[in-house]
């Protein structure tokens, strides 16, 4: 233990002036009070965790949760076929999916985001096909609506759940799968019992990366929800810097850490439990 | 039990498996015997159903199977790095066959425990694959398979990937079990100490042909071509008027008297290996060595550099072709 600490004091020097001091950070300031020019104000006070149960606020972080999960969801079901379908192609294929999948990094993330406002504004691309087409005569709001918010969150996050799942299924040995057949298991009841099981590292870990993502992201809201779909992170953020009230934004904060590490509980609870299950045969 | 007609296999235009019938016989143990690259994983991945046959039937018990996909073939492969499943205990590893074959739940309890106490892994149904030995490993392999009592156990290089004396313990340890289950066992190695000691039947092959099928006594009393007379055992190949025969190392004689014997030489080494003792021996008119083999109560002093004659007896040569 003792030679241990000196080997991982560079490690724990790094997690301590960039996480640790900055939690205390922000969790100290969060029972702290604030003046009438938005300065912070030393002493002990509940008040900012109070205002948190302000209807208002209730609602905004049950939306939050909402969004992140179904965007969570929705990318899963999305990105495992994907991911799928490029780690069972041929070495040259592969590359090339990688390739498309990363691609969106490469340009400005605020440009990606304001070129779905193009496509969906009502003199917008969609718009005006659906119209060309004559599906519809009257242009669609699409834009400043939650589902552009979580189509914007989906497209944005979709890589950080297809690349660990692919890195998950690359790794898995193929052979499991041909036990599994002779042992008379169909190619379904295989990747159910075999696939998934095996990759289950690569789902919790992009899941993990896109609900904790869409919750810390106020950009896509601002952009593609306008001033209807707050969420948790926009109002965060308005509290450090348009509101100047330090305290509210960090009990803020400090209530959607806890609320995310819960829900990953929660969720590798879930994901460990299924395979247990096997034993009984379903 | 299981015919294989005219089967022949090609990837990609190069032939692995050279047009192939074979009927092996219900409760036989069966080997497919040859070098790496020969085709022998080949046919047996084909019995398995994981290869398609390029032209030829697989047939087990007169049913067509050669175009069923392998999980709806009744018979088991015993893979050579086993394949266990890492998430799943020794226990419902076992049980995963009985489980995708929705066996009522007592039944599978039933055969599990039977399976594990017949490999001796009782002790050991709740650890995960990863804290076992290779060893313990290869039984848990054996036991999900016979877990599913198939007609037929298809048995891939399964002691590979063991240490020498461990091999050896499994062997015997095998071939009990097969005795023991009577079902059929179609084994598949590179190792001719192995097939001998466990086949009730060989199939050598060599560059995806068949180079002869025998029992293990027929195949090195009569080998029949040049490959198996020299893969399996030792051998002394001869060339004499235009004919090709092979003489066991045991059946050659040594002597002082080197005018009237068939062959003379010059002895390059003695080799003393306990209960048997060896000659290496230079003929004088070939470019090539012999080894003769003496037991026991041989106890004349040979020595490095000595002339002999060397003999055999006519009834010993075994014709292997041109």
């Amino acid at each position: 233990m003792r030679k241990l600490s000196l080997s991982v004091l560079p490690v724990m020097l790094w997690l301590g002036v960039f996480l640790v001091i900055p939690m205390l950070i922000v969790v100290g300031m969060s029972f702290m009070g604030r003046d009438q020019v938005g300065g912070v104000v030393a002493g002990f006070s509940l008040e900012a965790y109070a205002r948190f149960f302000d209807p208002l606020y209730l609602g905004i972080y049950w939306d939050t949760i909402v969004l992140s999960v179904l965007t969570t969801v929705i990318c899963l079901v999305l990105s495992y076929p994907l991911a799928y379908y490029i780690a069972n192609s041929g070495p040259k294929r592969q590359t090339w999916g990688l390739i498309l999948v990363t691609i969106p990094f490469w340009i400005n993330f605020l440009i990606r985001t304001y070129a779905w406002v193009l496509l969906l504004r009502t003199q917008g691309v969609v718009n005006n096909l659906l119209i060309d087409i004559g599906l519809i005569h009257e242009p669609l709001q699409l834009l400043y609506t939650r589902g552009a918010v979580l189509l914007g969150m989906v497209y944005t996050f979709i890589p950080f759940m297809v690349l660990p799942i692919y890195v998950a299924l690359e790794q898995m040995d193929k052979k499991l799968l041909e036990a599994a057949s002779d042992l008379g298991a169909s190619p379904w009841k295989a990747f159910w019992h075999i696939t998934v099981p095996q990759t289950r590292s690569g789902i919790m870990t992009g899941s993990v990366l896109v609900y904790v993502s869409t919750t810390g992201m106020f950009v896509v809201t601002d952009i593609l929800g306008g001033a209807k779909s707050a969420m948790i992170s926009n109002v965060i953020q308005a509290q450090f810097s348009g509101a100047r009230d330090w305290p509210f934004g960090s009990a803020l904060s400090i209530i959607f850490v806890i609320t995310s590490l819960i829900m990953i509980a929660l969720f590798n609870k879930a994901m460990t439990s299924r395979h247990l299950k096997v034993k009984e045969g379903r | 039990m299981i015919e294989l007609a005219e089967v022949e296999k090609s990837f990609g235009g190069q032939v692995v498996v050279h047009p192939l019938s074979l009927t092996i016989r219900e409760g036989e143990f069966l080997t497919l015997l040859g070098p790496s690259g020969c085709g022998k994983t080949t046919i047996l991945r084909m019995i398995a159903g994981f290869e398609q046959p390029t032209s030829g039937k697989i047939m087990l018990d007169g049913k067509d199977l050669t175009h069923l996909p392998p999980n709806r073939r009744d018979l088991n492969l015993v893979f050579q790095h086993y394949a266990l499943f890492p998430h799943m205990t020794v226990e419902d590893n076992i049980a995963f066959g009985l489980k995708m074959k929705k066996f009522p739940l007592k039944e599978q309890r039933q055969r599990v425990e039977e399976a594990v106490a017949m490999t001796q892994l009782t002790p050991l149904v709740k650890r995960y694959p990863h804290q076992l030995s290779g060893g313990q490993q290869q039984r848990v392999a054996i036991a999900r398979a016979i877990a599913n009592k198939p007609k037929v156990l298809l048995l891939d290089e399964p002691l590979g990937a063991l240490d020498l004396q461990l091999r050896k313990n499994l062997q015997s340890e095998l071939k009990q079990l097969q005795r023991s289950l009577g079902i059929t066992f179609v084994y598949v190695t590179h190792d001719q100490e192995e097939a001998m000691m466990l086949s009730d039947r060989i199939v050598i092959m060599n560059n995806g042909q068949v180079e002869q099928i025998g029992t293990p006594r027929e195949i090195y009393a009569t080998p029949s071509t040049l490959f198996s007379a020299t893969f399996v055992g030792e051998n002394n190949i001869f060339s004499s008027e235009g004919r090709l025969f092979a003489v066991r190392p045991e059946k050659l004689r040594a002597s002082r008297q080197v005018d009237d014997s068939k062959r003379s030489g010059e002895i390059m080494d003695v080799l003393y290996l306990g209960s048997i003792h060896k000659l290496i021996v230079q003929l004088d008119n070939e470019p090539m060595t012999v080894s003769i083999v003496f037991d026991l109560t041989d106890d004349r002093p040979w020595s490095i550099g000595d002339k002999v004659g060397v003999d055999w007896n006519a009834e010993d040569e075994v014709n292997i072709g041109p």
